[in-house]
């Protein structure tokens, strides 16, 4: 080794590359050796949670990833899935939380260009975007700052690069005033012949970097995203990205044009730890190893030292493996994408991890060590006792009536129209946006078949700070609910766990938590989880988020046609409610609008009347028996009952009578009306259905309430509820737009 | 498909510039593209009578190349807008709108950040005069907006025509009205004029033979 070599390591140099002591010590172990600079600093990116998962990895080992559907699971650059006609369905979701919170725009929109290329990585022609955002309260000029700027990010690359953004969430709570979060998911088709892994092979094959030039900015990016964010935090600014969307698109027409292409070996893009992380992934996947000569990377500014040029996180670039003999002629096919490329690495039979600049060498580690070496981190401290259980008892509820409490509630952030987002975004490009957002879930067809893809992401955060288990159940069955509401069936789940800091022992439990929730439902609706990601340290000074758990669902049905929306259709159709009737208000929408808290236990879930209220929907839907389902979430009953309105743009008629006989209930209690009790949904249906309705609900065993009848311009409950459906429009329309 | 560094037409008797964001249109929309290599065919194409027909972005680009006057800001919400819009026909007297009836009211969705049309007075005048203002936004009963088009636009203006009828350009997406299935088959009528026109069953307009 030359001169980079260093004698001892300090606190402040350990801090500066984010790894403990410990951590330090086992590497040394490890090497037989002391490490010098650079090699420090590269496994500082590989060993920090968002490259190693060190913390969440033994947990995410439970779920269940297998399905007869799976065609490739976790460790690869995305999930697939088979939905017939010889087609995958590519998908992951990802997070871009830390450099969001610093830089909203370029946080937002780098987030997506990550997505995107874990998806055409794979070989497959990216469909849809979806995503999931939580600001603090909106009415915080700082809040309004990052949720503006992450939205027109959002925008500005999606739309740019021409995929349709089609449908997320968007969630306002106190915990993320300093710890947004943006989860960006991104669905892609294939052939399934083209499917192309990120795993390289043949020693003497040569490493191709395409794309755009290295630059400085994104240095220590993973690091920065596995440390809590402190007030220094905007001075890390340059560890925030920024995007090039044209570049990208020119990337993407490439690689696709590239897919299935016996030239290429391996295609794996570069997103955290750059180049650093993606030749040591790449190698490491295929048994082999990898020499990484960074004189090679064409640079954006002169100066640039190994270790800068190994870790920046520079955007639009990708490594290509081929044999020495087609490097040429696979280069023509960027050249003709005015796309930039250098050979960069060798592949080595040896599984070792080499660095050159040009003649020198400055880093050589076994690759083991540096991919999965990082120790592991378990429990930090046993299973705290819970925190005394707030309650919602001692505040009386506000002398609101029930008109005015379904206007709050629908003009409130958390339920009010999305429609100020979405319209910022193309949703329809590439004309395939059979459902457009607004709905459940967003419902995409695909091209040169019948088969429609249902996309949802879900994931209230008020439940799993309640309960981190029962939350991330009900967030797979409320995704997956969405995705079913079309009449799709749900296949394959990705998933995001945005948690605060896990060195906490309430953390680490709450993720355990959490992690095992979702497991279990999964299990029992048979959706295998395909991919994943995991970002932890979202926490700013002592202050962490709540622990979110973010399901990205995605489901077929077989002919688009056949789809069924959310709104109400047609004058004189029947209302019912499929599902339980019960009165729990706690960790409601309305609790906390109300009562100002989020208390007691998230609502109850019966998984296995889950699963047959959501073939009972599948099914209704199949045989042409609805004329729309809507899942029952947020705001409970009332709720959704105004949102079929508004969709459809007609007023309801409900006898809530229905709905309190026989079970000791108060009939406009706002627990019947607002209570968010699991597996249900509000369905609309010609007079005619009802008999088979009422058969097929039998046979499912899932209870089934005529609740009304569709038409007139008033939303009305009897004897509680009567407001005109302008007026709820109003409401609702209002929720997100800034008051001056 | 033609790619946008070949110079030659190969054949086509329409050439549409559809939406889009053309090298990425950091600068201004259609601002680097009008300097494609293909634009100068597609110039002398149109200056030749050829139909050329712009869709958002390629109405973006054909402004910039001057083959279309006025140009397109940015929205006055300083956003991006994809939402549906409604148009009235104003002008049959193109191949493009021949197989409408002037007043007619097509469902068509818009998806941009820089779609308000903007002209000094003397051009707005004559685009008025000589019934190029090919569609408008209005409501959708077909009333006028009065300026509070989804982008601003001067006149309301969505798509105009050349002096010669043969170039059209327009901010809705016509193609993403073509099927029921996704809202609106609208746009067709469009494309069936068009087709109507290029195979010989459509009268060509006065203004484009002359």
């Amino acid at each position: 080794m030359t001169s980079v070599q260093f004698a001892a390591v300090s606190d402040a140099d350990l801090a500066e590359v984010a790894l403990t002591r410990t951590e330090y010590l086992h590497l040394v172990e490890g090497l037989g050796r002391e490490p010098n600079r650079l090699e420090l600093g590269i496994v500082g990116a590989l060993w920090s949670e968002h490259c190693s998962y060190k913390t969440s990895k033994p947990l995410l080992r439970t779920l269940p990833t297998k399905g007869p559907h799976v065609l490739q699971g976790p460790g690869e650059n995305a999930g697939a899935v088979d939905i017939g006609n010889g087609l995958a369905c590519v998908f992951k979701i990802e997070s871009h939380n830390h450099p969001s919170a610093i830089e909203p725009y370029q946080g937002a929109a780098t987030g997506v260009g990550g997505i995107l290329r874990d998806i055409f990585t794979m070989g497959a022609r990216p469909v849809a975007l979806l995503d999931s955002l939580r600001f603090g309260p909106l009415d915080e000029p700082h809040q309004r700052h990052l949720f503006d700027g992450v939205v027109a990010g959002i925008g500005g690359y999606g739309n740019c690069i021409g995929i349709p953004t089609v449908g997320g969430e968007l969630y306002f709570d106190e915990s993320y005033r300093t710890n947004c979060l943006v989860n960006a998911m991104c669905v892609g088709i294939v052939e399934q012949g083209k499917l192309t892994l990120a795993t390289a092979s043949g020693p003497g094959n040569l490493v191709l970097l395409v794309g755009a030039d290295t630059g400085r900015d994104g240095i220590h990016g993973a690091s920065f995203a596995s440390v809590v964010l402190d007030a220094d935090s905007a001075a890390r600014r340059p560890a925030v990205q920024v995007g090039n969307p044209f570049l990208e698109k020119c990337l993407m027409e490439a690689c696709l044009e590239l897919a299935g292409d016996p030239r290429v070996i391996a295609m794996q893009d570069l997103g955290a730890a750059g180049l650093c992380g993606s030749t040591a992934e790449l190698a490491h996947r295929g048994g082999c190893g990898i020499e990484v000569d960074v004189a090679r990377a064409s640079r954006r500014e002169t100066g640039m030292t190994p270790y800068e040029v190994m870790l920046s996180e520079s955007q639009e670039r990708m490594l290509i493996v081929a044999k020495p003999g087609d490097v040429r002629s696979l280069q023509e096919v960027f050249e003709r994408w005015d796309l930039h490329s250098d050979v960069v690495a060798v592949i080595l039979p040896e599984q070792r991890f080499i660095v050159r600049d040009g003649c020198d060498p400055v880093c050589d580690l076994p690759l083991d060590l540096l991919v999965d070496g990082a120790p592991p981190r378990g429990a930090p401290g046993p299973r705290p006792e819970g925190p005394p259980t707030v309650t919602a008892a001692g505040i009386p509820p506000p002398p609101w009536t029930p008109d005015e409490a379904i206007l709050q509630l629908i003009g409130s952030p958390n339920l009010g129209s999305r429609e100020s987002v979405y319209r910022r975004y193309d949703h329809q490009v590439g004309d395939a946006t059979v459902i457009l957002p607004g709905g459940d879930a967003a419902l995409v067809r695909v091209g040169g078949t019948s088969l429609g893809l249902a996309l949802a992401t879900d994931g209230n955060s008020r439940y799993t700070a309640l309960d981190a288990r029962q939350g991330a159940m009900i967030a797979v069955c409320e995704a997956a609910r969405n995705v079913v509401a079309t009449g799709a069936k749900p296949v394959a789940v990705t998933n995001c766990l945005n948690f605060a800091n896990p060195e906490h022992a309430d953390v680490w439990w709450d993720l355990h938590d959490a992690i095992e929730g979702i497991g279990e439902a999964c299990r029992a609706l048979e959706i295998p989880v395909v991919s994943g990601n995991v970002s932890l340290y979202n926490d700013t000074g002592g202050t962490g988020i709540d622990p979110t758990v973010v399901i990205g669902m995605v489901g077929v049905i077989d002919d688009v046609a056949q789809r069924c929306t959310a709104g109400f259709r047609d004058e004189g159709d029947l209302i019912a409610l499929v599902g339980p009737v019960e009165a729990e208000l706690d960790g409601s929408e309305y609790q906390r609008l109300a009562h100002g808290v989020n208390a007691g236990a998230p609502p109850r879930l019966d998984i296995d009347l889950e699963r047959r209220v959501q073939s009972f929907i599948v099914e209704a839907v199949s045989a042409g028996l609805l004329h729309s389902a809507h899942d029952c979430a947020e705001g409970g009953i009332a709720i959704a009952i105004a949102e079929s309105c508004l969709l459809g743009d007609i007023g309801a008629w409900v006898g809530i009578d229905e709905l309190g006989q026989g079970e000791g209930l108060i009939i406009g209690e706002a627990g019947i009306l607002f209570g968010e009790s699991q597996s249900r949904f509000v369905i609309s249906f010609a007079r005619e259905a009802l008999v088979r309705l009422h058969e097929l609900a039998g046979r499912h065993s899932v209870p089934f309430r005529g609740l009304g009848s569709v038409g007139g311009e008033r939303v009305c409950v009897t004897g509680c509820i009567d407001v005109s459906l302008v007026d709820v429009r109003r409401a609702h329309e209002g929720a997100l737009i800034e008051r001056e | 498909m033609l790619w946008h560094k070949d110079r030659d037409l190969r054949g086509a008797d329409c050439v549409i510039l559809p939406g889009g964001f053309a090298y990425g249109d950091y600068l201004r929309a259609g601002a680097v593209a009008r300097f494609a290599p293909l634009m100068e065919s597609v110039a002398a194409f149109a200056n030749a009578g050829g139909l050329v027909w712009g869709i958002c972005n390629g109405f973006q680009i054909l402004c910039e190349a001057h083959l279309l006057p006025g140009a397109l800001t940015r929205n006055t919400s300083l956003e991006f807008r994809c939402i549906p819009t409604w148009l009235r026909v104003e002008s049959v007297d193109s191949g493009f709108t021949a197989g409408c009836a002037r007043g007619d009211v097509l469902q068509i969705p818009i998806s941009h950040g820089e779609g308000r049309f903007v002209a000094d007075e003397e051009t707005l005048a004559m685009l008025e005069r000589e019934h190029r203002v090919a569609f408008r936004y209005v409501r959708r009963d077909g009333s006028a907006v009065d300026g509070e088009s989804p982008n601003g636009s001067m006149h309301d203006i969505a798509g105009i025509v050349s002096e010669r009828r043969n170039v059209l350009g327009m901010m809705p997406h016509p193609e993403r009205a073509c099927e029921p299935l996704l809202g609106s088959s609208d746009g067709m009528q469009l494309f069936n004029n068009v087709a109507k026109l290029l195979s010989g069953n459509g009268v060509m307009p006065v203004a484009a033979v002359s």
